[in-house]
């Protein structure tokens, strides 16, 4: 049965954390489409968790339809996940190696740099989350 | 008896006081708090929340205002059954053995469950023959919060049930409890000094300070809300100006702010991250009077920007 793992110290929200590591484990293949994930009941009793946190994780698996649940069965999943396609990684990464050169020909040091990137990041995707 | 709210509210009160000769210990408390939820009930020494466990548990009358559980008054015996309450001091009788604390609890509880009783207590490797008086202080808890749960409440009230106990017995009472929870929906309300332990454990949450209810919202939108900013102290008003300040502290060269946000900062010049349930909790405390917004549900009568 495939088992959760908290990280107190990352900052990330648990039920985050929670469906963080179930794409995580289909990506890589640690789990598979017919695999049963531990009931809520299973996860608050090891974690000591509040029993909602694990649903809502639940329910955004079940919304990205990577997961469904079957009434009195479980949750189960039924998709894979694939990363992104080789060339498309590589495309990208060669992009931003050049952008990153660039940057520091113009004299941003690595900290710089990481400012841009998070605020970048920060604005493109974490709209309404304020 | 019940009103329209019965379906989804465990408590609600209006304007609750307590009075002890001069000094209030709870006052103007009104609040309606949800079903299915873990509600952590948070605040300073003498804040008044043993005083307001007793009233919701119909230990204690209040000396102003109203208070339902379950849509009737608590001392209502129909409510009463659906109540478990765990004083702060676990009182088991030291010279029961554990067996017999189950068996008194089979006495006087319509809904008692003695074989879940029996297997948590089993689960735990807490000999039954032992006499309660002679439990260390980890299993005087787990066999009270057995015994509570054993009663099947619709609600449990539980008053700082994990302060003395060392941190593993402090997670085993906590699975122990949120277990329960994950199978059966019991509503919780539980008190506790221990911010960073329990806030995996509340999904909701109440301030009283000074006597008063600060805040009272789920957890999530608490976190949604707040943000931790940090940043050049001249654009600190443009900041006051667009959001809520909570607390903040602001020197020449620097400025640190705890605001409930109302929409994204974009501004690059600010360092921006979440705040925890902690930080949260500790900058309310400390600003008793922060001008909380309605969307908070704050009740009482502090008022706005005190900064």
């Amino acid at each position: 049965m495939f088992e959760f793992q908290l990280d107190p110290t990352s900052g990330v929200a648990t039920y985050l954390q929670l469906v963080q590591q179930v794409r995580q484990a289909l990506r890589i293949g640690i789990l598979r489409p017919g695999d049963q994930l531990p009931t809520a009941r299973e996860v608050v009793a090891k974690l000591a968790i509040n029993p909602n946190t694990v649903l809502k994780a639940y329910r955004d698996l079940e919304r990205e339809q990577l997961v469904v649940a079957r009434p009195g069965q479980g949750t189960f999943v039924s998709h894979t996940l694939d990363g992104p396609d080789p060339a498309t990684f590589a495309r990208f990464t060669a992009q931003l190696s050049r952008w990153m050169s660039a940057a520091q020909a113009a004299g941003l040091g690595p900290e710089d740099i990481e400012a841009i990137y998070r605020t970048a990041v920060r604005d493109r995707f974490a709209e309404g989350v304020a | 008896m019940s009103g329209p709210d019965d379906a989804t509210l465990t408590i609600e009160t209006t304007l609750l006081g307590r009075r002890y000769g001069r000094r209030w210990a709870l006052r103007d408390c009104s609040l309606s708090l949800p079903r299915g939820h873990v509600i952590g009930l948070v605040g300073p020494n003498g804040a008044g929340k043993t005083t307001l466990l007793h009233i919701v548990a119909g230990l204690l009358e209040p000396t102003t205002g109203q208070v339902s559980v379950f849509g009737t008054r608590p001392r209502d015996p129909r409510a009463l059954a659906r109540i478990g309450f765990v004083a702060q001091d676990k009182p088991l009788y030291g010279r029961f053995t554990v067996a017999d604390m189950l068996r008194m609890g089979g006495w006087l509880n319509p809904r008692w469950d003695r074989a879940s009783a029996l297997a948590r207590l089993a689960g735990l490797d807490i000999p039954l023959d032992q006499r309660c008086g002679s439990l260390s202080g980890g299993q005087r808890a787990q066999v009270a919060l057995a015994v509570a749960l054993g009663k099947h409440p619709d609600l449990l009230l539980l008053d700082e049930p994990v302060a003395n106990l060392d941190p593993l017995a402090r997670r085993q009472f906590m699975q122990m409890l949120l277990e329960h929870v994950a199978a059966t929906g019991m509503s919780v309300v539980l008190s506790s000094h221990l911010l960073a332990d329990l806030e995996e454990a509340w999904d909701y949450l109440v301030l009283l300070s000074a006597s008063r209810v600060q805040l009272s919202a789920p957890t999530d939108e608490l976190l949604h809300e707040h943000r931790m900013l940090s940043g050049p102290p001249s654009k600190a008003d443009a900041i006051a100006a667009a959001h809520s300040i909570v607390q903040s502290s602001i020197n020449e060269h620097q400025a640190n702010m705890l605001i409930r946000a109302r929409g994204p900062i974009h501004d690059p010049d600010w360092s921006v991250r979440p705040a925890s349930l902690q930080e949260l909790v500790l900058a309310y405390m400390s600003a008793p009077l922060a001008g909380v917004a309605p969307a908070l549900s704050l009740v009482g009568s502090a008022p706005e920007g005190s900064r």
